[in-house]
Formats: C-alpha cells, structure tokens, sequence
C-alpha cells in the first residue's frame, strides 16, 4: 500500500476526527485530534506497517488557540513509506504517551518535555533530559528570550543572561533590503 | 668547568667542586622548574580537544616542552587547559576539577568558546570560563592550531618565569613570626 492509500484508510477508519490531510512535494501529513492521536498512531504501527519512530518534535504557535502542535515523523523499515502526524495541544492539556507503541519515542517525548514544556502522560520516566531537574524555564518557548534567563540552583547549576548586542545571528526585522536587516553583511557593490 | 690553574690561592674552596657551582634565587630556580614540567589536565569539552589531542601527538609533541604528562586526575596536574564550550550543566564540574588542583596551578582557555562563549550566545553557554575561575592565557581559534596552542603554552612559561613562587610566602611568613 501507498502512503496515498495509508491516509484514505485512516480518513475513513477516524472519520471527523482527522482534520486535515495534506501532500506536499511528496510528503504527505495528516492532522488530527489530540483525543485520537495515540490511537491513530496505533493503527499505523499495527494495521499499517510503520514500524518506526524517526522523531517527535513541537511547536510553539504563541498568541494562537491552541498554542502548542505536536509533530510525530514514522516511517516503514524499509524506508519505502514515510508519513507526517500532528496534533494540536492547549497549553493545559497533556499529551498521551506512544512510549507503549514505540519503545524509541522515550527520549524525544522527555526532550518536548525538556524544551517546550508539554506534559505527556503515560510516560514511564517523565523527566528533564538535556536541563537539569529544577531548571525553571522551558527554553524553546516562543517567549522565552533568546539571550537566556538568570537562575540559580545551588551546588547544581546556574544560568545568566548572555549578551546579544554586537554578536552573531543578531539581525534588524523589517528592514528595506539585506544589508540594512543583516548589519554586519558586507556590500558589494 | 673545572679549574685547572695549579695554583690556587683560596684554598677554603674545593676547585673541584667550586666551578660546578651555579648561583641563583630559589624563585628563579624554582620557576625554572616549573616551568619546564608543566603537567596539563585536559577538560576537553568539544572540538577544541581535537586540537589539543593533536598538539600532545607525535606531529607537534609538546613533551619538547616538557608538557607530554596528560593527567587525567586533577590532583596530579598543574594547568588546566580548558578547551571547548562550557555550558551551564557542565559549568560547575569544571569548577570543581580546578578547586581539586593543588596550587600552584594555571588555566588556558583554549578558543572562542571557553575565552567568551564564541558564536554560543544563549541560554545553555557560560560566556566564557573567567566568570568561575581565573585565567592566565586566553587562546583565539576556532578551534585555534595546535601551533597555537603551543604558542599560548609558551606564554604560560614566561608568566611563570616572572612568578614570584617563594617570595611572597617569605613575606607571610615573616608577618606571622613578627
């Protein structure tokens, strides 16, 4: 079966409950509910064939209801399908765990926990994987600053602030062309 | 040299002995020795340590400078070359292996990375090693040459030469006798 023939199985076996469904060059993602998502999931490692977990990742839209997207990428060992599943989460809600279907999803779901803050539930070890436990902050928030935050743990860890003015990658939004958004772009002329 | 003039007139002297005889300050002669064994502790946190692995290799070879001795325990090392981007989490570790150095010790920060935070502006770099703990020689690179990290050795050397390794403690000590 096609990756084509995979989404019209799941369109018609989750009905409304799948949003959207969306191709692109080739890619193909289907959008569903968060209350579906582990079963959806389910059902393409079971019935479907997806036998891996390539990565789980997140997103931040900030100033949007719901603000946070869960983005899951699951492919066939054989690399011959590969198929793209979100799923839209409030900032109350939590996220059931897949750690049930993929034994591989631990590490990444930890690091959504670690760097965007979403909380999973059914997960076997649901704790901080790249900040230390106590880090107050979830660093890859939209309104978390790019310059970093101060904080203090004791005989642990500390953070400060690092100074942006005059680094690299500072660039001017908005700006007429390149070299007036880019400052420290050379102009050739 | 030994003297061979027959005919000596001080005698109080072995001649034998007389032009073996060197005569310096014990700073001096301290530094001296120092200087010409300095046992390097590498914290190697990232690409810098590549580097500095090919510095302590045949090619470059710092045992020219009496600097071959790597140790991996912070008790038996006397510079502490931190080479490699400090951050937060790891922080605190790097501190710790430099409170367990016996003075008298020294610190390179070897590249961008451990002098400033390099091109890692954000919120999981410490900007730069001398926020925790003093450094001597800052080494520019990204990752610098094993030549300059040589180099930056050598500075290390002519710092220690211009120490003063016993006279301050002279003065202590006559501070606390009178």
């Amino acid at each position: 079966m096609s990756v084509t023939a995979d989404v019209t199985t799941l369109q018609s076996f989750f009905g409304e409950k799948v949003w959207e469904t969306l191709e692109f060059r080739g890619e193909h993602t289907v959008r569903v509910e968060l209350a579906s998502l582990h079963a959806l999931l389910k059902k393409c490692r079971d019935d479907l064939g997806y036998e891996l977990i390539l990565d789980i990742s997140s997103i931040d839209h900030f100033g949007e209801d719901p603000r946070f997207e869960m983005v899951y990428e699951i492919a066939t060992l054989d690399d011959s399908k590969h198929l793209r599943v979100k799923a839209k989460v409030a900032e109350d809600e939590s996220v059931p765990s897949i750690t049930d279907i993929w034994l591989g999803a631990d590490w990444h779901e930890r690091e959504v926990w670690d760097m965007m803050g979403i909380p999973f539930t059914g997960h076997p070890n649901m704790k901080r994987i790249l900040m230390w436990e106590g880090y107050p902050f979830f660093p890859l928030r939209k309104d978390f600053p790019l310059a970093g935050r101060p904080s203090d743990m004791p005989d642990v860890a500390f953070t400060g602030v690092a100074p942006l003015e005059g680094g690299p990658f500072v660039t001017c939004a908005g700006g007429e062309d390149v070299a007036r958004r880019e400052p420290r772009a050379q102009v050739v002329k | 040299m030994v003297s061979s003039s027959p005919n000596t007139l001080h005698t109080a002297y072995d001649s034998k002995i007389e032009g073996n005889v060197i005569v310096t300050r014990v700073d001096a002669a301290i530094n001296w020795m120092r200087k010409n064994s300095l046992w390097p502790m590498p914290m190697g946190l990232a690409c810098c340590a590549i580097e500095l692995m090919a510095t302590a290799s045949s090619r470059f070879d710092i045992s020219r400078f009496g600097m071959e001795v790597m140790r991996f325990s912070p008790r038996q090392a006397d510079v502490l070359i931190v080479s490699g981007t400090v951050t937060y989490k790891m922080a605190l570790a790097v501190k710790r292996v430099w409170d367990q150095m016996p003075e008298p010790k020294w610190c390179i920060a070897m590249g961008a990375c451990a002098s400033s935070g390099g091109m890692y502006r954000s919120y999981a770099v410490l900007q730069g090693i001398d926020k925790l703990i003093p450094v001597d020689v800052y080494i520019s690179g990204c990752p610098p040459r094993p030549e300059a990290l040589i180099e930056g050795l050598m500075k290390l050397q002519t710092k220690i030469e211009s120490e003063h390794s016993t006279l301050d403690q002279k003065r202590s000590l006559i501070e606390e006798v009178v």
